[in-house]
């Protein structure tokens, strides 16, 4: 499709093991606009992984095109893969994975260091910006060690945005995270999205799915079935309804 | 890719492991020291043996007589000397390439200054003896070719002689000492040469005039020994066979008879020396370069367990963009910078230890600018070689799998 962000056709990966055959994806399609929240659901092996790495350009299909934002991405080599990582894509682990001994600020200017132009002062700005999306500019000399997994999750998420990506991948992101701290993070989501930014979310948690607009449920390598969300949950209108801990512990 | 900003990426990541990036340095500063200290006294040592040999007097020849065979019996070699001052004349006559000729001969004998004696070697000489050895006098005057004539009781002494005569720092012109019962004057005093290569003290010497010696103190026609100059350096061993066919000549010697004689030049002397303290030198570069190499496994075997400890930060960047060619750089300048660091350190450690041992055991050092560039080079190559295959191994890391491994 023409307008599409993300426009997956007959996509097949198929891993080599020895001898055996391992078929992770089976033909997949797939169109994702551009401003949308899509979830991408399913038990473990089944492909959605696999189908994340490659929307993510960390692989690339066996077969099967894949277009990102008008690019052909199966036709690309290593480096231009990276190249597109570095400014189309964001991403957000579900080990948060931040460099250790390393700062919140220097740990968001990370990928500007692989890219942009910027002398070290607009870099900083633009870390510091979006550190402030996320909340956490008065951490922003801190080491990651010594921040919250929400905190580090949050860092994590301001270092997928600092290269105004079109699209954010996450993968799992409150698979580590307590159900309050989870929401926070998908209200950071829903913002960035409200602001145009494309978010892509796997998960296997049926309440965090409801934040999405979309869900694509995956089975033994295709898609199930493709539900619009109805009732779609708003994290800003959920959090007021789940206490607090440590002030329940006070009270 | 931006040099600046994956030179900053090393630097950030070497500032969190400082102990670690230290160590890693450590084997490098060691073999660079070690290098730089070894070539230091090595070519110290080498520097002094040439010295010492440039002070027995530059573009200098020796003739000895040879050891003779009388009714089938050896005497030892200049036991029964045919050589004569005509040899000398006509070495001063009819080579060409001889500057300065004389004849040598020695006595060993007790002199007496008042109640002082001392036991030493007394040469004879003509008046070149001064060029010929490059030996002036540091007080006084040398004698005259007229003293020569004359055969006059002169005599200059050596500053070992000088000072058990006549005290420390004593200068006895115009002083008289006897020699076996004779009254020398002594009209000069040599300047100090040290000891020669076999250790002995060259200061402990008279030098009288050729005739006084030959014939007030021994009667003998015949000289000890034929020193001569050639006109330069170059014309050594030119000098050296036109002096050989002359006296072959002069002592009538049949095509199939040895030499009765043997000329000796300062070079051959000269590039024994030299070839073994180069050897010497050799030898203790190459111990330190063993140690330079082993320095560098030490930064191969850090890069590669940080490779493998820094799995997981290679996915994270891998992630957020950086293409191979970045990792590799990255990893690379760590391991440059390493050696880099370490290389100046070793310098600095380097150039210290030699003063060190300069100082201690007074072992003249030369550090020279080739020793230090040739160390840092080979350290920085060594940064190189032995950090390409961990910064490899890097580039080529799956992002995926890099990102997954715990």
């Amino acid at each position: 499709m023409a307008g599409s962000i993300i426009s997956v056709k007959h996509l097949v990966k198929i891993y080599k093991m020895g001898d055996f055959e391992v078929h992770a994806l089976r033909g997949i399609n797939l169109d994702i606009e551009p401003r949308e929240f899509v979830a991408i659901m399913g038990a473990s092996g089944s492909g959605k992984s696999t189908f994340m790495n490659i929307l993510g350009c960390l692989d690339v299909p066996t077969s099967g095109e894949y277009f990102l934002d008008g690019v052909e991405v199966g036709k690309l080599d290593r480096d231009e893969l990276a190249g597109l990582r570095n400014l189309k894509l964001g991403f957000v682990f579900q080990a948060f994975n931040l460099l250790p001994r390393t700062t919140a600020l220097e740990n968001v200017e990370l990928p500007l260091l692989y890219s942009s132009k910027l002398n070290s002062v607009q870099r900083r700005e633009k870390a510091m910006e979006a550190l402030n999306a996320v909340g956490l500019a008065e951490r922003a000399q801190h080491y990651s060690n010594q921040l919250s997994g929400g905190q580090q999750q949050r860092v994590a998420i301001a270092r997928s945005l600092v290269n105004d990506p079109v699209m954010i991948l996450a993968d799992e992101p409150t698979g580590n995270l307590d159900t309050r701290t989870s929401v926070e993070v998908m209200e950071i989501f829903q913002n960035l999205n409200g602001r145009g930014i494309t978010v892509v979310l796997v998960t296997h948690e049926m309440d965090i799915a409801q934040f999405a607009e979309r869900n694509v449920v995956f089975k033994d390598g295709r898609i199930n079935k493709i539900v619009k969300v109805e009732d779609r949950k708003i994290a800003s209108d959920e959090l007021p309804k789940i206490p607090v801990l440590a002030d329940e512990l006070e009270s | 890719m931006n040099l600046l900003n994956i030179m900053k990426i090393s630097y950030r990541s070497l500032g969190r492991n400082k102990l670690r990036s230290f160590l890693t340095m450590l084997g490098i500063i060691i073999g660079v020291a070690a290098v730089i200290a070894m070539l230091a006294i090595g070519q110290g040592a080498s520097n002094a043996v040439k010295q010492q040999i440039a002070g027995l007097g530059t573009n200098m020849l020796i003739v000895f007589p040879f050891a003779s065979t009388q009714g089938g019996v050896h005497y030892q070699a200049g036991s029964t000397s045919r050589l004569k001052e005509s040899d000398v004349e006509a070495i001063r006559d009819q080579c060409p390439a001889v500057e300065y000729v004389t004849p040598i001969t020695r006595v060993v004998t007790q002199i007496i200054a008042g109640t002082e004696n001392w036991r030493t070697n007394v040469f004879g000489a003509y008046p070149n003896y001064e060029h010929i050895r490059n030996w002036p006098v540091s007080s006084g005057s040398y004698f005259t070719s007229q003293d020569e004539r004359d055969a006059a009781k002169v005599c200059l002494v050596g500053q070992t002689v000088a000072k058990n005569l006549f005290g420390e720092g004593s200068v006895p012109i115009g002083a008289t000492i006897q020699i076996r019962n004779l009254p020398f004057k002594i009209i000069g005093v040599l300047t100090s040469k040290g000891q020669n290569a076999n250790g002995d003290d060259q200061d402990d010497i008279v030098i009288a005039p050729f005739s006084t010696v030959q014939k007030k103190l021994q009667g003998t026609i015949y000289a000890g020994a034929i020193f001569a100059s050639a006109i330069s350096s170059a014309a050594v061993p030119v000098a050296s066979e036109e002096i050989t066919q002359l006296l072959r000549d002069r002592h009538q010697l049949r095509p199939w008879d040895p030499n009765d004689f043997t000329v000796r030049t300062q070079t051959e002397i000269a590039s024994t020396a030299d070839a073994t303290t180069k050897t010497m030198t050799l030898l203790l570069a190459s111990i330190a370069g063993i140690s330079l190499i082993v320095g560098g496994i030490g930064i191969m075997n850090i890069m590669l367990v940080s490779v493998t400890e820094r799995t997981r930060e290679i996915g994270i960047r891998m992630a957020v963009g950086a293409r191979g060619g970045d990792v590799l750089t990255q990893f690379l300048i760590e391991a440059l910078t390493l050696s880099f660091a370490g290389g100046l350190i070793g310098i600095v450690l380097g150039v210290l230890t030699s003063e060190f041992v300069s100082n201690l055991q007074r072992w003249p050092i030369v550090i020279s600018p080739e020793s230090i560039g040739l160390a840092f080079t080979f350290a920085a190559m060594i940064g190189i070689f032995f950090g390409w295959y961990p910064a490899r191994k890097a580039a080529n890391l799956n992002p995926i799998e890099a990102l997954r491994y715990e």
